[in-house]
């Protein structure tokens, strides 16, 4: 019996106006898989996780989820999903208007109405797991400096005990001593916790660390797709430049 | 052999505009573009207003949220709508006093002065420094959540944007602006108190009594009825141009400036209809 992937894109097509975003993209991962996407700025990573979360709609073909159309979801049947989803943002996308444990504990207090002690508890061991120590939790987003409220965003990404985890760049502005403990606790959560995660990132050293396999996007297509262990030894002319950074080659470096 | 045509004569083609309209139609084109686009937004509002409603009357509501909306929207504008009301009232009182003894006028100050707060400068005043002081707030505060993808954040984190954005900002704006045209009722005709004493020598306590006796309950009423539309109008602009707004720093700017421009006119215009209506009643 052939396994269902945990996420699929069917043949995805996604544009805002000019050329194409995504042109027909294709991609799965398995659950208890880590998969990193790498690729140039404006590729479209950012919107192949969106679409994977429905927060923008395919032009054409479909994401799935555990085999469901994502954006056929009704909105409790997204907010279902939703409590089986962790998300890190780019910017960590904190609520500026509420406290750090506040943010961190925002799914426990407002979607699953737990009381405000124990999801204040809960916030700060999800702090601890991201190297950040009680006394930040009374503070206002807007007193941390840019790594902490990443750190503070992968918290409340990872406190809910998803089994599904997104994270866009997951390592950018953090020290390497930081982005190891960062790049240990995702490594842990899919071989500990048993959950799937989708990153995206342009760090090699952290998509080598995080990744089970890794997948290249250029000019809205998958150009390759293979074990995290081929990265280095695949002959992909995409993979070759993108891995040393070669100003020439299959990559136009001019935007 | 087919017989030989003549050249005919040239004739230039009719010039064209970009996207291939003839230049000479290029002025409707404008204007059918001008329609669309504005029938097309009056539908997004009109969509945009159904769901807000539907989130703000059916629960689930987020009490903490609408608390602080309260506290935000309704207590914080005190000041900017108490001294508005004072000054108006007390300028009321003036104009009244200086123009008004051609047809002595001036013996009949306090009610006209409460009449005009209670129907009509009151809520519209008020309504307009909310537009000024919460709409832009309020549309600053969404356009940049959407612009640091916090809205989103919501989403993923099971939770409805609409009820807990939006729904809390329309409920306090709907129902503290009623409150707030109270308040410069009662303040703007205090400020006319003031003059009529200075200048008329009204006794403060003679003057209470004239307002209040000819003041009817419809008076405060329909003024009050205009304010919770007015309010709705508010929380409605500053909410939806904040949720549109894209572009960065400067649509978030762009969708402040909306938020106030929008409001103030809706606030006038539905002002204008509402009188009509009560005129009717």
């Amino acid at each position: 019996m052939t396994q269902i992937p945990k996420l699929r894109w069917n043949s995805v097509h996604k544009r805002f106006g000019g050329p194409p975003v995504l042109d027909g993209m294709e991609l799965a991962v398995a659950s208890g898989r880590s998969l990193v996407l790498i690729g140039g700025s404006g590729q479209g990573k950012s919107v192949t996780i969106k679409l994977a979360l429905g927060l923008l709609k395919p032009d054409a073909g479909s994401v799935t989820l555990d085999g469901v159309d994502v954006a056929g979801l009704d909105a409790d049947q997204r907010a279902a999903m939703f409590g089986k989803v962790g998300m890190l943002f780019q910017g960590g996308a904190l609520f500026d208007s509420l406290s750090v444990w506040e943010n961190v504990a925002f799914r426990l207090l407002n979607a699953e109405r737990m009381d405000r002690a124990e999801a204040r508890a809960r916030a700060v061991e999800a702090l601890a797991l991201v190297r950040l120590g009680e006394q930040v939790a009374n503070l206002f987003p807007g007193e941390l400096s840019g790594g902490m409220q990443k750190r503070v965003g992968l918290a409340r990404a990872i406190v809910g005990q998803p089994e599904l985890l997104f994270f866009d760049e997951p390592t950018t502005g953090l020290d390497p001593i930081t982005s190891a403990a960062i790049n240990e606790l995702i490594r842990e959560r899919v071989t500990g916790l048993g959950c799937t995660a989708v990153s995206i990132t342009h760090d090699l050293h952290s998509a080598r660390t995080i990744a089970d396999e890794i997948a290249m996007l250029h000019k809205g297509r998958i150009v390759w797709h293979g074990p995290v262990a081929e990265l280095d030894t695949t002959d992909n002319p995409f993979v070759r430049q993108f891995v040393s950074g070669s100003p020439t080659g299959p990559i136009d470096a001019n935007v | 052999m087919p017989p030989a045509r003549l050249p005919l004569p040239h004739r230039p083609a009719p010039s064209k505009v970009a996207g291939g309209v003839p230049a000479l139609l290029a002025p409707l084109a404008a204007l059918g573009r001008a329609v669309l686009g504005g029938c097309a937004a009056v539908g997004a509002v009109a969509r945009f207003a159904g769901t807000a409603l539907h989130a703000a009357l059916t629960p689930r509501w987020f009490g903490r949220q609408i608390g602080r909306q309260f506290f935000t929207i309704g207590f914080l504008s005190l000041p900017v709508v108490g001294m508005t009301a004072w000054f108006t009232g007390a300028a009321l009182a003036l104009n009244i006093y200086s123009g008004g003894d051609r047809f002595n006028v001036e013996t009949v100050l306090p009610q006209i002065v409460a009449l005009g707060l209670t129907r009509e400068l009151g809520p519209v005043l008020a309504a307009l420094m909310l537009a000024g002081r919460v709409a832009a707030a309020i549309a600053s505060e969404i356009g940049a959540m959407r612009a640091t993808e916090q809205v989103d954040a919501l989403v993923t984190l099971s939770t409805d944007p609409m009820r807990y954005l939006v729904a809390p900002r329309l409920i306090a704006a709907t129902l503290c602006l009623p409150l707030l045209a109270m308040v410069a009722d009662a303040i703007g005709i205090l400020g006319g108190m003031q003059v009529g004493k200075s200048l008329l020598d009204i006794a403060p306590r003679i003057y209470v009594t004239n307002t209040f006796d000819f003041l009817t309950r419809w008076d405060v009423e329909s003024g009050l009825i205009k304010a919770m539309a007015f309010g709705f109008i508010v929380g409605l602009m500053g909410c939806y141009h904040g949720f549109t707004a894209s572009g960065g720093a400067r649509g978030v700017g762009r969708a402040t400036t909306q938020a106030v421009v929008t409001s103030a006119i809706l606030i006038l215009g539905s002002d204008y209809l509402l009188t009509s209506l009560f005129a009717h009643l």
